[in-house]
């Protein structure tokens, strides 16, 4: 009856997706074992959650934890899904939803920082006007020969963005990305 | 057991088993398990188990594990042998079965080499184990298998596999006691939120039409979880449904049982679910297979759920008041609560309800028509039913039609008699399952009720059955089909029987005899009942080849994308009906 609207033959019924996804970020703490970044990276593509951005490393030495920082997007119900889903994986210790967690204490957003390295190659007016607009973005010049500057620039993911885009028609060679890292505003921690 | 503490990794693999309550380990050995294998040669306390596939050595370890409450224990080889193991661990991870899975590897220097059966093992499995550890020295090896234990048990069961190269077994070391071991990141929560408890008891006091539905969590939590579950029955007076997985938790002999719900369960079953007004799901975890079309799953209900994992909280279905924690430890606290709860369920509203079930039960959703000539298969497990009842069988399915008849048809009083693959559907989990099971309890009747297709896929335990003397009777219900598949593509897809017929099966009965075990075959009804009881009284491995209607489909059935009240009986859809007028009738079933 309803074959037609199910596709050939399903064994399963779909309900569409009707939600808008939202950004979130996501703070994981987690024992710095080997296999563990797998772990989540493996979670995430296995139940296919979206990753937008991802950084890690050991945050504290002596207990050998490492923080993993995720940028993801989804719908309310799958974001809780994957806090859940990373919060029962054995090595990990504490999720925190970041962006949740603000709003619960009253900020707008949490502290949430990129660093970029962008290389730009050219001459003449373009370069001047290069040097001149990582001025206004306080991007510090690391690297520059008569032909091209390398620019180190940290903020927002949005100033990242906006800088690379004005640096395109100026000769952008090249941009590497650290991802993000985030701490909720206020004075306590995860 | 010497007291000495120094010993080489293999001696520990041993001394960390036994320490860990291992009496059973289900294996098959090869090149990068040796040290380990001749360790157990040199021992008794441990009893190995030689399969003849590691499939098999994974779903006889699920099958021990589920009829006795302990984990299963597994030791199989690198490479090919680590990835035999993948369905079954799988299978355990879907149907929350607790697993210790040991697999052997190339010598620590050689991994990523590509040396001889080497494979990434804990790669490949990390999907589809709870956990799993590559042991990089001797010195960490026993407090990994003493973390394997405790997280393969511990919160929602599942398997985990303990990945030891060649070098480590040979590497002298410290053996770590269990006492010194303590896990920090993993701590699960068993004592469910009392003040949640308590507005779940609050919804079922003011329920006018509630409904109990139970899954498998209530046989993982334990024995005293099923006696609280039948104590909360009988206290609220509400009716009960069952998962797949969850059958025997509640008997089927009790006074409020609705038979299994779902795609194949019964007309009161499914049609209570959809129209109660406040349900309580105990360990489950509304499946696609229970829920049906989602937005058309019990709209009108106030859910509870309990579950001792987190994540099956709101995964499919949204619900009112989630409850995180061991069934035994929540139901304790609501049994206690709903006690002193001052008012109960209005009585003329609960006296209705049971009126409506009455009539839906009057539907008799599960009759079939007896026939004289051949065997209907709903008939044989009838049978087998009646002839089994009193000796506390224990029950394995492979998968398909003959699962789902068992389902209906085979009444389990007791938690841990029922072994079948929910979750997976693995075709071939019966056989060694049933292996299992007897080795578990070798004076017990183990029954695998099987469909000729599934049960060639792991056939060759039967020649493990012979081996270690376990008298697992298989009770093929032979139609020369790939039933299920069959159904559906009568169902779904016009009747084009694609290669779900098949051409040339074994004569089971010689097979039977070619691995040393009886061999008995059954083509009338009137010669079923006899037939039954020779293959329980002969004290050896039986095949039994139990030729039933070939076309004969499975209902009721709750069509993909359908809801609860849009079941289909088999008055809707007699087998001749499908087998004769598939193309108009399919396409206006589906």
């Amino acid at each position: 009856m309803n074959a037609h609207k199910t596709g050939t033959g399903s064994a399963y019924f779909i309900v569409k997706e009707t939600e808008r996804p939202r950004q979130h970020l996501l703070s994981v703490l987690v024992d710095n074992q080997p296999g563990v970044l797998a772990r989540v990276i493996g979670l995430f593509s296995g139940r296919g959650y979206n990753i937008e951005s991802l950084t890690v490393s050991e945050t504290s030495h002596e207990k050998h934890l490492s923080r993993i920082t995720i940028v993801s997007s989804g719908t309310e119900h799958v974001l809780e899904q994957i806090k859940k889903q990373l919060e029962r994986t054995v090595p990990v210790h504490r999720v925190v939803d970041l962006t949740l967690l603000s709003e619960e204490r009253g900020y707008d957003k949490p502290l949430e920082r990129e660093l970029a390295l962008v290389k730009v190659a050219g001459k003449g007016n373009d370069r001047v006007e290069a040097m001149r607009l990582a001025d206004a973005f306080r991007a510090q010049v690391i690297d520059a020969s008569t032909e091209h500057f390398t620019f180190e620039i940290t903020g927002r993911i949005s100033k990242i963005e906006q800088f690379i885009a004005i640096m395109e028609p100026l000769g952008l060679v090249e941009v590497c990305r650290t991802g993000v890292a985030a701490v909720g505003r206020g004075p306590t921690g995860m | 057991m010497s007291e000495k503490q120094e010993m080489s990794g293999a001696e520990m693999v041993i001394r960390a088993l036994a320490e860990n309550s291992v009496d059973t380990v289900f294996g098959y050995p090869g090149g990068a398990v040796l040290p380990i294998y001749d360790e157990i040669f040199q021992q008794e306390e441990i009893r190995h188990i030689l399969v003849r596939h590691e499939q098999g050595a994974g779903h006889a370890a699920e099958g021990y594990a589920r009829s006795t409450g302990k984990p299963g224990v597994v030791l199989v080889t690198s490479g090919p042998g680590a990835t035999n193991m993948v369905t079954a661990l799988q299978d355990a991870l879907m149907d929350s079965v607790p697993l210790v899975c040991l697999t052997g590897q190339v010598p620590t220097p050689l991994i990523g080499s590509d040396a001889f059966q080497e494979a990434d093992t804990v790669g490949i499995t990390r999907p589809c184990t709870k956990h799993n550890w590559l042991v990089r020295s001797v010195e960490e090896l026993p407090l990994v298998i003493h973390e394997a234990f405790y997280v393969a048990t511990n919160g929602r069961p599942g398997p985990v596999l303990i990945d030891i190269p060649k070098d480590v077994q040979f590497a002298m070391g410290t053996y770590i006691p269990k006492s010194q071991f303590k896990h920090t990141s993993y701590v699960p929560r068993v004592n469910g939120e009392l003040n949640q408890i308590q507005e779940a008891v609050e919804l079922m006091a003011n329920a006018r039409k509630p409904i109990i539905y139970s899954g498998g969590g209530v046989i993982n939590s334990g024995k005293e979880a099923s006696h609280l579950l039948r104590e909360l029955v009988s206290i609220t007076n509400f009716p009960i449904t069952s998962t797949l997985m969850g059958l025997g938790a509640y008997p089927a002999s009790g006074d409020n049982w609705l038979g299994m719900l779902g795609m194949h369960g019964t007309y009161e079953a499914n049609w209570a679910m959809h129209d109660c007004d406040v349900m309580v799901c105990i360990g489950a975890r509304f499946d696609d297979r229970i829920t049906g079309r989602i937005d058309g799953f019990s709209p009108n209900s106030k859910k509870i759920h309990i579950d001792i994992d987190p994540s099956s909280i709101n995964k499919n279905v949204r619900v009112d008041v989630p409850i995180i924690g061991d069934v035994a430890h929540v139901l304790e606290d609501m049994v206690r609560l709903w006690r002193a709860h001052a008012t109960k369920p209005d009585k003329a509203a609960m006296d209705a309800w049971w009126a409506q079930i009455g009539e839906w039960r009057d539907r008799k959703c599960l009759d079939y028509k007896i026939s004289k000539d051949v065997i209907m298969p709903q008939y044989a497990i009838e049978r087998l039913y009646e002839l089994t009842k009193d000796r506390d069988a224990y029950i394995t399915t492979e998968v398909g039609q003959h699962q789902m008849w068992a389902a209906q048809f085979y009444q389990f009083d007791e938690p841990n008699r029922w072994m079948t693959s929910g979750g997976l559907g693995t075709m071939g989990y019966g056989l060694p399952a049933a292996l299992g099971v007897q080795i578990a309890h070798p004076d017990a009747l183990v029954i695998d009720i099987a469909g000729d297709a599934s049960v060639l896929m792991n056939m060759q335990e039967m020649s493990c059955a012979t081996q270690f003397e376990a008298p697992i009777k298989i009770f093929i219900m032979n139609n020369q089909y790939m039933g299920m598949v069959r159904q559906w593509q009568q169902l779904l897809h016009g009747n084009r029987l694609s290669h779900s017929y098949t051409e040339a099966l074994p004569d089971f009965v010689k097979l039977a005899e070619a691995y040393g075990a009886v061999g008995i075959r059954a083509e009338k009804p009137g010669e079923l009942d006899d037939a039954i009881m020779e293959m329980i009284e002969v004290d050896k491995p039986v095949i039994f080849d139990c030729r039933v209607a070939n076309l004969a489909n499975c209902f009721p059935m709750i069509p993909s994308g359908k809801a609860h009240n849009e079941m289909l009986l088999p008055e809707d859809a007699s087998d001749e009906a499908v087998a004769t007028a598939i193309d108009e009738k399919g396409k206006q079933l589906v």
